[in-house]
């Protein structure tokens, strides 16, 4: 066997021992928050509509009293109206910004405007959530009155941490743009606002709906920062202003203090459970939109 | 160039695929640690390798308890995690570690049959206070006032004496072992309402040093002046309190053990308990010495004389 060869039979080997590992990786992952995520509902006998659609969350309380309740609405409410509103800030004017990168002002945006962008998206998220804590909170309460804690300072919080993943990905799709299109829509007469309007936005179609379900499956895994500024209350949110609770930072304040087993730690894996599906689903809409978009 | 480029690649790849064999095979290498480790008990000595797993609250202490430890036995390794204390029970009842650290007793979370199987060590006592805000002008409530508080019967704190501000329940979590205290000793069990909820103390007693109107609790070694302490029933949260058995609010830290200590586990606990650590790190740190105590409490909330 010659050289050559034996390097080509080794890097064949090498990407599919790869890939195979990414593949059983997941499988794995997806099989043990699924096995635990459903005991909840075959071993403790809750059932699922207890758990998508009532507001009673005691699981501390004995059997005696009603038993465990593990009712989780208040918390999937609470993540699909922060990572909603956060989007509704975040995407026009994430896109907004991306135009007025590529097709406002391509060198000094290039320049200045995308590494700031850059390392808006490198600030760990405890540190938005810090911010968020030590300015966001009190100023919403001497603004609105209330606590400060709120559905408010949470989709706030999020709307800056989202914008960056929105920006990026809004700008590449919009400079992969056949630069024809663009050019034709200025040879018919059209001014720089309506070719941007309606020729390179509606083009750039999927690619800007891409970039916003990404952000908004990024919004709704969030938990740190967001558990810091949204006070954990476990209710459904009467207002922007009233203090709420998501998904991830249920989880997360309850996770270790929990016993494995147990009705109440196995509804975390629910709660596991369901962003994970969340995502699923997401990643099915942007791989929807972009076989729209191909067409 | 290319070439060495490709072999460079080809090693990067292999000691990838080494290193996710060797991820693989973790199971049976922990199990074959966990083998020599009996044997290293049953020879007895402090020496081997144990792990202490469970809540953060203790976690200072043991942490600091286990270097001095294994400075003076320099043959001993002790891994002290975190993780809370559900995950200190859970790993401990399951054999996955030899000391499961719990703010609460284990019959508090484990099923019947788990908890008899482990062995109680109480190292030391928190003692926990209700805290306000020091706006809200109040430093003493009796126990129904603050049961009233904490059930949202009162609301205002111009009501128990104070300034004319709404009330804001800061909790922790209800699987917190603070809060189960708290709840079971300062408020009679009674069912707070719902509130904002923060995990760890130092976030909590931020959000009630800033926030009008605040109350929560802590534990006696967060107290910095930030935050009133509330005296109940005119008797305030002090170490002489508690350890004469006047001020209810305490809980005991627990390291528990999976049937009697044995080896390097004994030799660890013991030290936990001797005045090395009870007279100064646990002090140091805020607790009060389990040895001090002059009252004692069983996991149902009987107290008897010592």
């Amino acid at each position: 066997m010659n050289k050559k060869s034996f390097y080509d039979r080794a890097g064949l080997c090498l990407t599919m021992l790869c890939a195979a590992f990414v593949i059983v990786l997941t499988m794995s992952i997806i099989y043990y928050i699924g096995s635990k995520g459903l005991s909840t509902f075959t071993s403790h006998g809750v059932s699922l509509r207890e758990f998508l659609f009532s507001d009673q969350w005691r699981p501390d309380r004995p059997p005696g009293e009603g038993g465990p309740q593990v009712g989780s609405l208040a918390f999937i409410t609470g993540s699909i109206a922060v990572s909603l509103l956060s989007v509704g800030i975040s995407a026009p004017l994430g896109v907004i910004v991306a135009v007025f990168i590529v097709e406002i002002a391509p060198g000094w945006g290039q320049r200045v405007l995308q590494p700031a962008v850059e390392l808006l998206a490198g600030i760990p998220s405890v540190v938005y959530g810090y911010i968020g804590l030590s300015l966001l909170v009190p100023l919403i309460r001497s603004l609105f009155g209330g606590g400060g804690f709120s559905l408010m300072a949470g989709f706030l919080v999020l709307s800056v941490m989202i914008l960056p993943t929105i920006i990026s990905v809004s700008t590449d799709t919009l400079r992969a743009q056949p630069a024809e299109w663009k050019h034709a829509s200025y040879a018919l007469g059209a001014t720089r606002w309506q070719t941007i309007r309606m020729a390179m936005l509606p083009a750039a179609r999927s690619g800007l709906i891409t970039a916003v379900v990404l952000g908004m499956a990024r919004a709704f895994g969030e938990a740190l920062a967001v558990q810091m500024v949204i006070g954990n209350t476990r209710e459904i949110p009467a207002s922007v202003l009233s203090p709420m609770i998501t998904l991830t930072s249920a989880i997360t304040m309850d996770m270790g203090s929990t016993v494995q087993g147990g009705t109440w730690n196995n509804a975390l894996w629910s709660m596991g459970l369901l962003l994970l599906l969340m995502s699923l689903f997401f990643i099915l809409i942007i791989r929807f939109a972009v076989r729209r978009g191909a067409v | 160039m290319e070439r060495r480029f490709k072999v460079l690649g080809l090693l990067i790849g292999i000691a990838l695929l080494m290193s996710v064999v060797a991820g693989c095979g973790g199971n049976s290498a922990n199990q074959q640690s966990e083998q020599s480790r009996g044997q290293e008990q049953q020879s007895g000595g402090s020496k081997g390798s144990i792990t202490a797993v469970g809540s953060s609250a203790l976690q200072p202490l043991v942490e600091e308890a286990a270097k001095q430890f294994m400075s003076s036995n320099p043959e001993a390794q002790i891994v002290v995690q975190g993780g809370g204390s559900g995950t200190g029970l859970s790993q401990v009842a399951s054999g996955a570690s030899n000391i499961g650290n719990s703010d609460v007793f284990a019959e508090e979370k484990l099923t019947p049959e788990e908890a008899s199987q482990l062995v109680d060590h109480k190292v030391c006592v928190v003692g926990m206070a209700a805290v306000v805000n020091p706006d809200v002008k109040v430093d003493n409530v009796t126990q129904q006032q603050l049961i009233d508080i904490f059930t949202g019967k009162i609301t205002n704190w111009k009501d128990v004496g104070g300034a004319d501000v709404k009330v804001q329940l800061v909790n922790r979590p209800s699987s917190s072992g603070t809060r189960a205290t708290f709840k079971a000793f300062a408020l009679k069990g009674a069912e707070e309402a719902k509130g904002i909820e923060q995990d760890s103390s130092g976030t909590v007693r931020k959000i009630i040093s800033e926030t009008p109107g605040a109350i929560g609790y802590l534990a006696l070694s967060y107290l910095d002046g930030s935050v009133t302490p509330l005296k109940l029933d005119g008797v305030e949260p002090t170490k002489e309190n508690i350890v004469t058995g006047k001020y209810p609010v305490w809980a005991y830290e627990h390291m528990y053990t999976k049937g009697d200590a044995t080896g390097l586990a004994k030799d660890f606990l013991d030290y936990m308990l001797s005045d090395n650590v009870q007279k100064s790190l646990v002090v140091d740190l805020g607790y009060i010495p389990s040895t001090d105590m002059q009252i004692e409490r069983d996991a149902k909330g009987n107290i008897t004389q010592k």
